[in-house]
């Protein structure tokens, strides 16, 4: 385990159109720990894990300013590979969308682009991806079914194997729970736990105990502003900030 | 009073229900009757000779199998040409513009272009093609004719691919994005598989117009039945051969036969369609 920052974010601001939805953020982003974005509806937090692997590019009217340096690289240099970048920066959606295809093609969709057409190969991927997204057990027997018939929290787990497929080194989930019931949040959440050995992951929820349970730093952001960032257990028991305090017990009050 | 009033309202509903029923029943013996008609009047000529063999003595012998090659080599042009340029200009206005005013006159363009009656479209294809392109296509060819209902069916084929590519839902080509696709990848394995069953739609409907269409190729096709050599080549239709032989009294049977060889291919095509159509999404939604 290395304590360096993967990734490193200087005044980063945002605009849709006119509207600043992001305003001067600064966070410091450890490696192989999973850092917990909360806050209020509407505060930018999806806008702000998008701007990791510039998801916001598709977006009509979108401008950044700023920093996003992944391994010292800023992502937003115009010599960058945005294909690369989504690579090695995967991203897990609150609602998970499968594509209309068989779970084996879904899982098989990023290496089949990017590295390989070889079927053994792709077999071996696939199952890997599957095994680590602890979803290999219930869908071995039907991986040439649509993956549309899969329950809401198999079709997330689908959509984290996806992503493990490609590789990434970093993985961003955008309140991958909050369409499940307890016991698939459960296993996300264990999902979580485990896949921290090996990358580095951001997570968005609205849940303050589902921070409290997966992350090892969190940060709590206001009407697009960063306001208060450090660990976990420190943030939750000892807010230095009062929107922040205010926010945490008026939760859990 | 009140008991008058319901009265009154449950005779109007009945009124109503009975109109209604009244009118489905018209369309319905409307299509029977016209369909029967053909089919009756058409059989009697009808036979494996008649399909697949030259006329002979003046249509009063051998069938009318250079039609039913000309029309075949006509509406295939036709989709080879329109389907891929409709389908690339659907994806170019789903997926590469802004909402905006270029992409609401391509649309107005479209929708009047599907309302400029077949003649015009005809004219257009003679002096397009047949004057000015004249070395390219062979002046008055099968290609011209082609070529002249490919320009007709292409706004059918624009718009309903459009509207089914709208329909893929934005998150999974988000995902695939966020997979490291490029938006080249994106299209070619999300968005034109899920718009398969709306652009074969769009192809069914372009098919049906295209070879039911007179106007647009009378001035491109011959009256005579030749066996078309190529498609630079001189042939004739169905529809035009039907017009030919109902105007000039030649033989009433063989334009009935000839009406319903041509209903037959339609339904044949159709019925086709939808097949392919139902394997390609089972195939590709595995
Ligand atoms: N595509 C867009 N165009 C314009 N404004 C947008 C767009 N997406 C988001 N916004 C605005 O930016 C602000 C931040 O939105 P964002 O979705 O990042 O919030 P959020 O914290 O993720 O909220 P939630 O918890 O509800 O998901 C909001 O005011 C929102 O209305
Ligand atoms: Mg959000």
């Amino acid at each position: 385990m290395t304590d360096e920052n993967k990734i490193v974010i200087r005044d980063l601001n945002l605009w849709y159109g006119d509207k600043r939805a992001l305003i001067d953020n600064n966070m410091d982003i450890r490696e192989n720990k999973v850092t917990a974005i909360i806050g209020p509806s509407g505060c930018g937090k999806s806008t702000f894990i998008r701007c990791l692997n510039r998801m916001n590019d598709p977006v009509e009217g979108v401008r950044v300013t700023g920093e996003v340096r992944i391994d010292s690289k800023n992502i937003y240099d115009k010599d960058v590979d945005v294909v690369a970048l989504r690579k090695k920066v995967g991203m897990l959606f609150q609602k998970p969308n499968p594509f209309p295809m068989s779970i084996y093609d879904n899982v098989a969709y990023g290496p089949r682009i990017h590295c390989t057409r070889d079927k053994k190969k792709l077999r071996e991927i696939v199952e890997e991806s599957l095994r680590n997204a602890t979803l290999w057990e219930e869908v071995s027997d039907r991986l040439d079914k649509s993956a549309l018939d899969l329950s809401g929290g198999q079709q997330q787990r689908l959509c984290i194997a996806r992503t493990l497929a490609v590789k990434p080194e970093i993985i961003l989930f955008d309140e991958p729970c909050s369409a499940l019931d307890p016991i698939s949040t459960g296993k996300i959440e264990d999902l979580i736990h485990e896949l921290k050995r090996e990358y580095t992951i951001v997570i968005v929820t609205h849940n303050m105990q589902q921070a409290a349970r997966v992350s090892d730093y969190t940060a709590y952001f206001l009407l697009g502003k960063m306001i208060e960032f450090g660990k976990t257990k420190e943030l939750f028991e000892n807010p230095k900030e009062k929107e922040t305090e205010d926010y945490i017990t008026g939760r859990f009050g | 009073m009140e008991g008058l009033d319901r009265m009154d309202a449950k005779v109007t509903d009945k009124l109503g229900k009975a109109g209604l029923w009244l009118s489905a029943l018209f369309i319905i013996l409307t299509l029977l009757a016209v369909l029967g008609y053909i089919l009756i009047r058409g059989i009697g000529v009808m036979s494996l000779g008649f399909v697949f063999e030259m006329p002979r003595n003046n249509w009063r012998e051998g069938g009318i199998f250079p039609a039913i090659i000309g029309s075949l080599i006509v509406v295939g042009i036709a989709l080879l040409f329109s389907t891929p340029i409709g389908v690339g200009a659907a994806v170019y206005l789903t997926e590469f513009t802004r909402e905006g005013r270029s992409t609401k006159a391509i649309r107005i363009a479209a929708d009047s272009l599907n309302a400029v009656p077949s003649i015009v479209f005809g004219l257009f294809g003679l002096a397009l093609f047949v004057f000015y392109l004249k070395d390219f296509t062979g002046g008055p060819s099968l290609l011209s004719a082609g070529l002249t209902l490919g320009f007709m069916i292409l706004p059918t084929i624009i718009r309903t691919s459009e509207v089914s590519m709208r329909t893929i839902p934005f998150g999974e080509k988000m995902e695939s994005y966020g997979l490291g696709a490029t938006k080249l990848q994106t299209i070619w394995n999300i968005v034109l598989p899920g718009a398969i069953p709306g652009i074969v739609t769009g192809i069914i409907l372009g098919l049906g117009r295209a070879i039911g269409e007179t106007a647009p190729i009378i001035f491109m096709v011959s009256l005579n039945p030749i066996i078309p050599k190529s498609i630079l080549g001189s042939g004739n239709t169905l529809t035009t051969q039907l017009y030919f032989l109902a105007m000039e009294g030649i033989s009433m049977d063989v334009a009935f036969g000839t009406a319903l060889t041509l209903i037959l291919i339609i339904l044949t095509l159709n019925y086709s369609a939808r097949r392919l159509n139902r394997y390609l999404s089972r195939n590709l939604k595995r």
